[in-house]
């Protein structure tokens, strides 16, 4: 049906400008590779576990910066769970955004902070607003009676190391 | 080293991870790698689960523990850290020959040597893929 492949051609055009504009990296490819009939909501499941726990963390984060004393341990400690997250569903931005504030952390630099929870945010927002998207169109291709193409590598993100063995002595 | 499997030869893995995303993530790639998981929040939850407890001694093991066949851990984790958990795992006469394989975010070489001295089988960097379990579950079968 043309509006099925019509449907399936906008969502390749937009998954593929989520990972070329670093939104999403390899592994959000790899959370899809997870998703089978016998858990066909997975990649959904752990999006929104991600999405609920991040918006938990920006607000302990607010919360921390708020304080007379800021105790950067603590704030640090809710940045590493970010990082943590974002990493592991694929939200590259987000990630990045991680690292500078952990940095900040431990030079316990306050702005350096506070502009880092505004960029996180920011971010954050972005992506969910992406991948909801994203959500968005899946649904209406399984509507329109088509199936979601699967997008094995097509992310332009440079790859990661990934698991080191044993080191020889 | 020889593995006792359960029945059916499904190797029973048991991960560790403080954070929610991460525990769902290894839970699926585990489980898709046709082993059966058991996921714990903490250090001290995956010692309990093992039967041993924090300040036990060896000797105290007291053998109601369920048989893992592989545990997986997270380095960075409150309270008791993966390292730490590493630590009591290979002083366990009961628990020492099972493979503990520690994931880090971080790419630290002495964190890396520490963890492979102490005995970890192996260390693996997240965020964790489908061809890092496929490995793992390769060398649990002798593949």
């Amino acid at each position: 049906m043309a509006a099925v492949s019509q449907l399936q051609r906008q969502f390749i055009e937009y998954t593929t400008s989520l990972y070329n504009e670093g939104y999403l990296d390899d592994q959000y490819t790899q959370l899809q590779k997870l998703q089978d009939e016998s858990n066909p909501d997975f990649v959904v499941e752990v999006v929104s576990l991600f999405f609920e726990d991040s918006e938990k963390l920006l607000n302990n984060l607010a919360t921390a910066l708020q304080q007379k004393i800021v105790d950067y341990k603590q704030v640090d400690s809710h940045v590493h769970q970010f990082k943590g997250s974002s990493s592991s569903i694929g939200a590259q931005r987000v990630t990045n955004v991680c690292i500078h504030f952990r940095n900040f952390c431990e030079e316990k630099n306050l702005d350096g902070c506070l502009r880092c929870l505004q960029q996180l945010k920011h971010e954050y927002i972005q992506v969910r607003n992406k991948l909801e998207g994203l959500f968005r169109l899946e649904q209406q291709i399984l509507q329109a009676g088509g199936s979601v193409p699967m997008m094995e590598s097509i992310c332009t993100s440079a790859s990661t190391m990934s698991s080191s063995g044993k080191l020889s002595a | 080293m020889s593995m006792e499997y359960y029945e059916e030869d499904v190797p029973h893995v048991l991960a560790v991870d403080d954070n929610i995303i991460d525990r769902k993530l290894i839970e699926r790639l585990l489980k898709t790698s046709s082993c059966r998981v058991t996921v714990a929040e903490n250090a001290i939850r995956a010692l309990e689960y093992l039967g041993l407890k924090e300040n036990q001694q060896q000797s105290q093991f007291n053998g109601k523990g369920a048989k893992v066949n592989m545990i997986i851990t997270d380095y960075c984790m409150p309270g008791m850290t993966g390292y730490e958990l590493l630590q009591k795992i290979k002083e366990s006469s009961m628990l020492k020959d099972v493979p503990v394989v520690i994931m880090s975010s971080e790419n630290i070489p002495n964190r890396i040597n520490e963890c492979l001295e102490k005995g970890a089988e192996r260390f693996i960097l997240k965020p964790l893929k489908l061809a890092d379990v496929k490995m793992l579950r390769c060398q649990l079968t002798k593949c």
